[in-house]
């Protein structure tokens, strides 16, 4: 028998109906392979305690035959979303103290499905990076080595830890937060399988905000049927975030495997990239090849504001963040530095609290809404963010999913661009227009490069349409046949 | 009216425009489930989300829409089917999510009037220029600790509506007029309580002043002016100060004023330079608020009688005088009295009583109408009872004064004190035959001085403890010593 590890969502889904194993053996196995994977510093907070408690809950259940639809089931929760009883963080200093009263919606539907929580899950702070590396509690190292060299590699960001810990197979999968690419592009990194479902899909309630009209819960798996049954049980309609869609959730496990003939898939001009490697312009050849020997029509598309997307994003997220993020005073809960004048609390309080990244970014928000620059940048950038948004809904008239590369390179090293702003901007270009759009996005892995290192394929979708990329994933995953880390140098 | 005001270089013209806050009658705040009510214990009703706690997020009340739209169709005003919620940005420790939740350039209600009544009779239209909604923010308290302040976020996200006049007005008289109309009209919707002391209604007041004919001059703002006196004393002293200002040769600055009740005085707050860029934008937490024309058409149908309305009611119906209507409808609670009061009796009896014995009355103890010792049910009996001349006029401020006292009711009062008027006119005729007789000189005199006749009026009501019908009284006096009748 395979370790209990080793096995992705749905296998170890079938083993415990099956009786195989339990809950508790499943979730200790995990449990030490969370402890000696330490390395990675994937965690910010492991849970063994409530783990090991929800698998026997979980083994009672499903003995009863009364399981839900994830029972037994570890999985690691980005420290985005609020946990009640469980320290909550965003990777800040701000919220190092931070546990929340209460439970995020998200996280709460998982867990009446019978979920286990196994830990928190390291971050880019506040969300806000493609690396990993602004986090108060260190980087994420990612599971993969180049084959040429041993140094460290970032796992992408902002979800570094859920991509890492997945691709470590520590849990079974992870909820990570996508506000311009932060779960597909570390998905795209560690060679898992990440989805930003439909901007609405999933409650925001109770997940700390970064970007409030771009954030969205997505879940990281080891392969696409994994990600659907996931994805399934995050999903609700929620009063208590007025944003949250009343669409129908569909099963999406139901869409895996289903044909795409006579589909059409859209390949925009605007994402071929100057300088773009070669070994990406080969995979989404490759990409292009498996789909349309798979029954699918591939037609050549105009997407002509996706140059815009980039600025635009990089106005509006930064806006909505630096008001987001003023709540975090000193006041009430979290980081605090004393003073005799509070002007000078909130000074020091937030000189301390935050790291560069999320200032750099509060900075730029807070000039962009600027009386007598509010025109100039953020509401021209609203106005793009229509045009964009037009664009995708003329072309999705003409093709049921869109496919492009989900970065323009694989893992870089740890600290190679942690200095350099704009090129770590650069790698969220192809992730970024469909957070503006709200649309629904995934990223599998397809290929590796030259280097050995994971590259990932984006589809896109027409709004709700999560069920048709899936099905498209499906197709590619297999195609790809993807293997997964051999080497599992980082254990203790 | 001339509201001109005199300066040593000419006459001066002011100008007021008034910005109302009015905290919206719900049971819950605007965004979130919490109680409202006034003077709970500190930090009491105080949900995450008013509390800004992390991830949390607001979702609309839809009673508080419903009453901003109430409001606003009794400002005839236009009702926006389209509005948004912006974030208003600032840092305060009052203000947990370092920004309040309004609307900026898209506000729920537009344009509208409403006309002012003033003391002398006239009246005024006002313009309003819009009514939005948005959170109201806690409050900071400095006095409870040597070295820390502290804060009570009660009202912290409690609904607000900003109604915004235009600068109409031209005298603290007319200002004052505005604030209470607005006030009134509020009341009668419910949708306010108009509470000033509690701070349900509290105003901030622009006052500028100009030659007459000029443009407008540099406005000052006075803010928070929490009654309907200080609305008066601080635009008096405001004028005054800036007429001042000028005439010395200076210019007004444009500033954020506060009004000191103690000194009667307003001072600096902060000046144009310090003002907050607020850094508005729509919150992309919360859709726009839209909704058809037939959610408004059946919020209309609910809407009560408002004031100017009901006054011509009282004139046409109950043949009142405007200046009697005015003063009865010019607080909802009182002319609602009056109604109930002249259920089964008399409408100008009633009102005389109410605007005469009663509110002197009220005035004394100091107390409100809502608080009337004398339930106006049995105002109504006490009238009848003139009327149908069980009691006399004169016994009746005594039953008032029991009713007063005791509140029991007048026809209960008038039977254990055996107050009923005697209406037999033998046995009055007995009683002033009587008095004829004993009073020999003052019936001689009656001839030289007519007016004499009131003495044995006064007589005969003494005899009979003041029971005696005054009408069958004067009737036997007139018959049997002026041979009237």
């Amino acid at each position: 028998m395979k370790k209990l590890t080793e096995l992705c969502l749905y296998e170890a889904r079938e083993g415990l109906l099956n009786k195989d194993f339990t809950s508790k053996e499943l979730v200790l196995d995990h449990i030490d392979k969370m402890e000696s994977s330490r390395s990675l510093n994937a965690f910010i907070t492991e849970t063994p305690e409530i783990a090991i408690k929800s698998a026997e809950k979980s083994d009672l259940k499903l003995i009863k035959e009364e399981n839900g639809e994830l029972e037994g089931i570890p999985i690691g929760v980005k420290d985005m979303f609020c946990t009640k009883g469980v320290l909550t963080t965003a990777s800040s200093k701000m919220l190092s103290n931070f546990i929340p009263p209460y439970e995020s919606t998200v996280t709460g539907n998982l867990w009446s499905e019978g979920a286990v929580l196994l830990g928190k899950l390291n971050n880019d702070e506040f969300a806000m990076g493609s690396s990993n590396e602004t986090s108060f509690y260190g980087p994420v190292i990612n599971p993969w080595k180049g084959s040429n060299d041993k140094i460290d590699l970032v796992p992408g960001g902002s979800s570094g830890g859920s991509s890492a810990s997945v691709a470590a197979n520590i849990g079974l999968g992870a909820l990570g937060t996508d506000t311009g690419g932060s779960i597909r592009q570390p998905a795209s990194f560690t060679g898992t399988v990440g989805l930003k479902p439909t901007y609405g899909r999933c409650s925001r309630w109770g997940i700390i905000a970064f970007a409030s009209s771009l954030d969205q819960a997505g879940p990281i798996t080891r392969n696409v049927r994994d990600n659907s049954i996931l994805l399934k049980s995050m999903c609700s309609h929620d009063t208590k975030d007025t944003t949250s869609s009343s669409k129908e959730i569909p099963n999406f496990e139901n869409a895996v495997g289903r044909s795409i003939k006579g589909l059409k898939v859209g390949i925009p001009s605007e994402f071929f990239l100057k300088g773009m490697s070669n070994e990406i312009m080969e995979i989404w050849d490759k990409g292009k090849d498996w789909l349309k020997n798979s029954g699918a029509e591939i037609i050549d598309i105009s997407l002509p504001n996706t140059k815009y997307a980039l600025p635009c994003y990089y106005i509006i997220a930064p806006a909505e963040a630096s008001s987001n993020l003023a709540r975090y005073d000193g006041v009430r809960f979290g980081h605090s530095v004393k003073s005799s004048d509070i002007n000078e609390m909130y000074k020091a309080t937030r000189s301390e609290g935050f790291g560069d990244e999320v200032k750099r970014r509060i900075m730029i928000g807070t000039y962009v809404l600027s009386s007598g620059y509010y025109d100039a940048y953020y509401l021209k950038a609203q106005k793009v963010r229509s045009l964009i948004t037009e664009d995708y809904s003329k072309v999705f008239k003409d093709v049921d999913v869109i496919l492009t590369p989900s970065t323009p390179s694989s893992a870089f090293g740890l600290n190679e661009k942690s200095d350099d702003p704009i090129s770590m901007y650069l790698n969220d270009i192809f992730t970024v227009p469909v957070n503006l759009a709200g649309l629904p996005a995934i990223s599998v892995p397809a290929a590796h490069d030259s280097n050995g290192l994971p590259l990932g394929l984006q589809l896109i979708g027409r709004p709700f349409e999560e069920e048709t990329i899936y099905s498209f994933a499906k197709i590619i995953e297999d195609c790809a046949n993807f293997k997964n880390i051999e080497n599992q140098w980082w254990l203790k | 009216m001339n509201n001109l005001i005199e300066g040593k270089t000419g006459d001066w013209e002011l100008v007021i425009g008034i910005e109302v806050h009015a905290q919206i009658i719900s049971n819950s705040k605007l965004f979130s489930g919490s109680s409202t009510s006034f003077g709970s214990d500190h930090n009491t009703q105080v949900s995450f989300i008013d509390a800004g706690m992390p991830g949390m997020l607001p979702v609309i009340n839809s009673v508080c829409v419903e009453q901003a739209i109430k409001t606003g169709l009794g400002l005839n005003a236009k009702i926006n089917n389209f509005s948004i919620f912006d974030r208003k940005n600032y840092f305060y420790p009052d203000l947990p999510q370092g920004y309040q939740i309004s609307q900026f350039e898209q506000p729920i209600v537009g344009n509208g009037m409403i006309t002012i009544d003033l003391d002398n009779g006239e009246s005024k239209n006002i313009g309003i220029e819009r009514l939005h909604l948005e959170q109201d923010a806690g409050k900071s308290l400095h006095d409870q600790h040597p070295s820390y302040s502290f804060v009570d976020l009660n009202r912290s996200g409690v609904a607000l509506m900003e109604i915004v006049s235009m600068p109409d007005m031209r005298s603290p008289e007319e200002a004052q007029a505005y604030v209470k109309k607005l006030r009134n009209i509020m009341k009668y919707l419910q949708t306010c309580d108009g509470n000033m002391e509690e701070g349900s209604l509290r105003a901030d007041i622009n006052v500028s002043v100009r030659k007459p004919g000029d443009d407008l001059g540099t406005r000052c703002e006075i803010k928070n002016v929490n009654s309907i006196k200080f609305i008066g004393q601080a635009i008096v002293y405001e004028a005054k100060r800036q007429i001042d200002i000028i005439e010395k040769g200076s210019l007004v600055e444009q500033q954020t004023r506060l009004f000191d009740p103690k000194k009667g005085q307003t001072r600096s707050m902060r000046s144009k330079e310090e003002s907050h860029d607020y850094r508005y934008f729509p919150d992309p937490d919360l859709l726009p608020l839209t909704f058809t024309d037939d959610f408004v058409k059946e919020i209309e149908k609910t809407l009560p009688e408002l004031p100017d309305v009901r006054r011509k009611r009282f004139i046409e119906e109950y043949g009142l005088s405007s200046y009697d209507s005015n003063i009865l409808v010019s607080e909802k609670e009182t002319a609602d009295y009056f109604e109930e009061a002249i259920k089964n009796s008399n409408p100008k009896l009633v009102c005389n009583w109410i605007i005469g014995e009663l509110f002197s009355v009220l005035n004394k103890m100091n107390k409100s109408i809502e608080n009337c010792p004398i339930r106006a049910k049995d105002l109504g009996e006490l009238i009848n009872l003139i009327d149908n001349e069980t009691i006399t006029g004169r016994i009746a401020k005594d039953v008032f004064e029991i009713m007063l006292d005791t509140g029991n009711d007048p026809i209960s009062i008038v039977e254990s004190n055996n107050m009923k008027q005697v209406n037999n006119s033998s046995e009055i005729e007995a009683i002033i035959d009587k008095i004829i007789e004993n009073n020999p000189d003052q019936v001689n005199a009656l001839s030289e001085k007519p007016n004499l006749i009131g003495w044995f009026v006064g007589q005969t009501m003494k005899e009979t403890g003041g029971k005696a019908n005054p009408k069958t009284v004067n009737e036997i006096l007139n018959k049997k010593l002026l041979n009237k009748g």
